[in-house]
């Protein structure tokens, strides 16, 4: 009942002035409702104020707030905040950035276990009361007016202090592509190059790369240079766009293949942890299985079979053990075996594994291109690799060079590519 | 494999947006939630053929979370043996974490108060009254299973005349106490208003029945925050335990000579020595040479 203040006790001379202290923080102003309502009593009886029995409390007072009109500073705060202050055992916990308290104190049962009216009234006075000290809590907040000095008064909150279990497991990092993981080893950092380049034909700056890129489209070039050598009969716009298409082509499969890396990786990392969930991947289960199979004294030699289990013990890695057929035993299946041999020996066609001859036949070519690669930088030696050098020292020698390729094109006899 | 964990490449930019949304973020999301009708008395010819129970299979429960997005559920059902049943739950990376089944004693609707309501999508307040939601371990999960629940999204700053709405859960003699009130803010004379409060609906009274909570590593894992998201140490500032900062500064010394002292006439450089000066001769140097 201490947190009800009956209205008439509000001096109107007193409304909208604001309070200066910190509201729970600061133990000075927490004189309880308790003491500074025996202190006003004893000040009424010092005057000769009679308090009978039929004057109630409130009455009382109201009436000492009336008649002590110059009352110390301190104790006319004290009067107007009993209407807020709000007395607990356990202070609340606040996270004031999820707008909670909590509050310990075990509310009061005998109250909570009668009949239906009394208990909302007991709930409604519980949660009356936490709520006055949330509020309290939250208008202790730095505020500011949002637009302006009309506008709304807005509290910052802080950032919740309680923490609640993710939705998702924090992302993981990408896998590194080929490249990165070669660069990374040979120390190769990426180097900032402007997007736009001073172009000399045109007489200004444009994009290095891309819809009018400085120095042309070579696609779109209208002389090509026969190198020394070839087929004077070749078309080489074609072969220069065949040659693209191949790249692009490679780039495409490169980019796959570190896509199906990445994909692998990412589903061996949660193999490690099993989840208690009661929904595992079909890897994941099997892999389990086999662990526990061999796991007995036997090395799950004696170890009863599972309905579709296969009949040989399975090893530890998971990995077949390799087997050889009886000597002697199956004849049919051996001769059927022996003529598919003899078979396959005569044919003119060849038997042939698609993929595995693809791959043998890109990793060749590669070592090829590895191979000239490196055979056309020891031919160009010393010299042309300074050169180089100094090139990449200057931007403006660089954008030089740039423009002197096409232009050269017809004199230099080295064609040298950067790819 | 199943046909959700397959490498999804999308076609068009709009199916990459789509995707990268539901990618696991760095700073998530608003949590959002579905809520369920279970195979009900009346619905039962209708579904009688996909009756969902989460306690004993979860799958079909992981699936729609995982078609819809949605991390929280609250699934409702009623039979015989459960009557007015409410398993409210949540998941971590489409799978259940927590799932706890409450049984609906009383139900007050907020079309059965008669009072003003608050307006949609009040972020509201949160009070929980109780010991037991601080001693017993069930109750600290459904604690945080109903913060998780109510609280809406997590906002920078908040309008202090817009508080009016406050969830109150009290946890007495077995029984949780749900009760929603509008705010009313009275003048009190100093600076924080006086509350007042009415009941605005809906109210319920819950006992709770069967619990799912996940493994205690499990829920840790669900805890971790990434290292980017952590506060980074600040160098050469620490804390006692009053609260006070202690900070290290380095300071140059200060040069008494140059020190500006009192003006007088006396005191007064003559031109010589002032010339002297700006020759830039130091007197440190001069001492050494």
């Amino acid at each position: 009942q201490l947190s009800h203040t009956p209205p008439q006790l509000r001096s109107p001379g007193n409304e909208g002035t604001t309070f200066p202290g910190k509201h729970c923080s600061e133990p000075a102003h927490q004189t309880s409702p308790f003491r500074v309502r025996r202190r006003a009593f004893r000040r009424g009886a010092r005057e000769g104020l009679r308090c009978s029995s039929g004057i109630s409390r409130w009455d009382l007072r109201a009436r000492v707030g009336a008649a002590r009109p110059g009352l110390t500073a301190e104790e006319q705060e004290a009067e107007k905040r009993r209407s807020v202050v709000v007395e607990k055992e356990l202070e609340l916990e606040f996270d004031l950035g999820n707008l909670l308290a909590l509050d310990r104190n075990p509310p009061p049962a005998a109250g909570l276990r009668g009949a239906g009216p009394q208990r909302e009234a007991q709930l409604l006075a519980l949660a009356r009361d936490n709520t006055q000290l949330l509020v309290a809590q939250l208008w202790e907040l730095p505020a500011e007016r949002a637009g302006g000095a009309g506008g709304p008064l807005v509290a910052r909150l802080p950032e919740p202090t309680l923490r609640l279990p993710r939705e998702k497991p924090p992302p993981r990092p990408k896998p590194p592509t080929r490249w990165e993981q070669f660069a990374r080893l040979k120390g190769i950092r990426r180097r900032k190059r402007t997007s736009l380049v001073w172009d000399e034909q045109a007489k200004e700056w444009r994009r290095r790369w891309g819809y009018r890129r400085a120095g042309g489209d070579p696609a779109r070039a209208w002389l090509a240079e026969v190198p020394e050598g070839a087929d004077p009969e070749e078309d080489q716009f074609a072969r220069l766009r065949r040659e693209k298409r191949e790249r692009v082509a490679r780039n495409e499969l490169n980019r796959l293949r570190n896509l199906a890396r990445a994909h692998r990786a990412g589903a061996a990392i949660p193999a490690a942890p099993l989840h208690p969930t009661g929904h595992q991947s079909k890897e994941e289960l099997s892999h389990v299985a086999r662990v526990a199979r061999v796991s007995t004294a036997s090395l799950g030699r004696f170890q009863p079979r599972l309905p579709k289990e296969p009949a040989e013990p399975p090893s530890r890695s998971g990995g077949k053990k390799r087997r050889f057929e009886p000597l002697l035993g199956n004849l049919a299946a051996e001769r059927s075996r022996q003529l598919q041999l003899l078979k396959d020996m005569g044919s003119k066609k060849p038997v042939l594994d698609i993929t595995r001859a693809v791959n043998k036949q890109l990793r060749q070519e590669e070592a090829e291109a590895a191979a000239a690669k490196g055979k056309k930088q020891s031919q160009r030696g010393k010299r042309g690799r300074r050169q180089q050098r100094t090139g990449r020292s200057s931007k403006k020698s660089a954008a030089r060079r740039h423009q002197q390729r096409p232009a050269g094109s017809g004199t230099g006899g080295s064609k040298r590519k950067k790819a | 494999m199943d046909p959700l964990d397959r490498v999804v490449k999308p076609k068009t930019k709009r199916a990459k947006r789509f995707l990268e949304k539901r990618e696991p973020k760095l700073k998530e999301n608003t949590k959002i939630a579905m809520l369920i009708k279970g195979g009900n008395a009346n619905l039962r010819v209708t579904e009688v053929k996909n009756i969902t129970r989460p306690f004993e299979d979860q799958t079909s429960l992981e699936f729609f979370s995982k078609k819809s997005d949605c991390s929280l559920f609250l699934f409702g059902s009623h039979n015989k043996k459960r009557p007015n049943n409410l398993v409210i739950g949540r998941m971590f990376d489409y799978h259940v974490l927590d799932m706890i089944e409450l049984g609906v004693e009383k139900f007050v609707s907020l079309k059965d108060v008669k009072n003003s309501k608050c307006p949609e999508g009040t972020k509201p307040m949160l009070i929980f009254a109780g010991d037991m939601f601080d001693v017993n371990e069930e109750y600290r999960r459904l604690k945080s299973l109903l913060i998780d629940f109510f609280r809406g999204p997590t906002v920078p700053s908040i309008r202090l005349a817009g508080l009016e709405y406050v969830l109150h859960f009290t946890a007495v003699d077995g029984k949780i106490y749900m009760r929603s009130y509008k705010v009313l803010l009275k003048k009190s004379g100093c600076k924080i208003p006086r509350i007042e409060l009415e009941e605005m609906g809906p109210s319920l009274d819950l006992v709770m029945r069967r619990t799912h909570l996940a493994s205690d590593d499990l829920y840790k894992l669900s805890l971790k925050q990434p290292k980017a998201l952590k506060p980074k140490k600040k160098k050469n500032i620490s804390h006692d335990v009053f609260g006070t900062t202690y900070g290290r500064i380095h300071m140059q010394k200060q040069d008494l000579g140059k020190l500006q002292t009192r003006k007088m006439k006396g005191l007064k450089k003559r031109p010589a020595e002032k010339a002297a000066e700006d020759s830039g001769v130091s007197p440190k140097k001069s001492k050494s040479a």
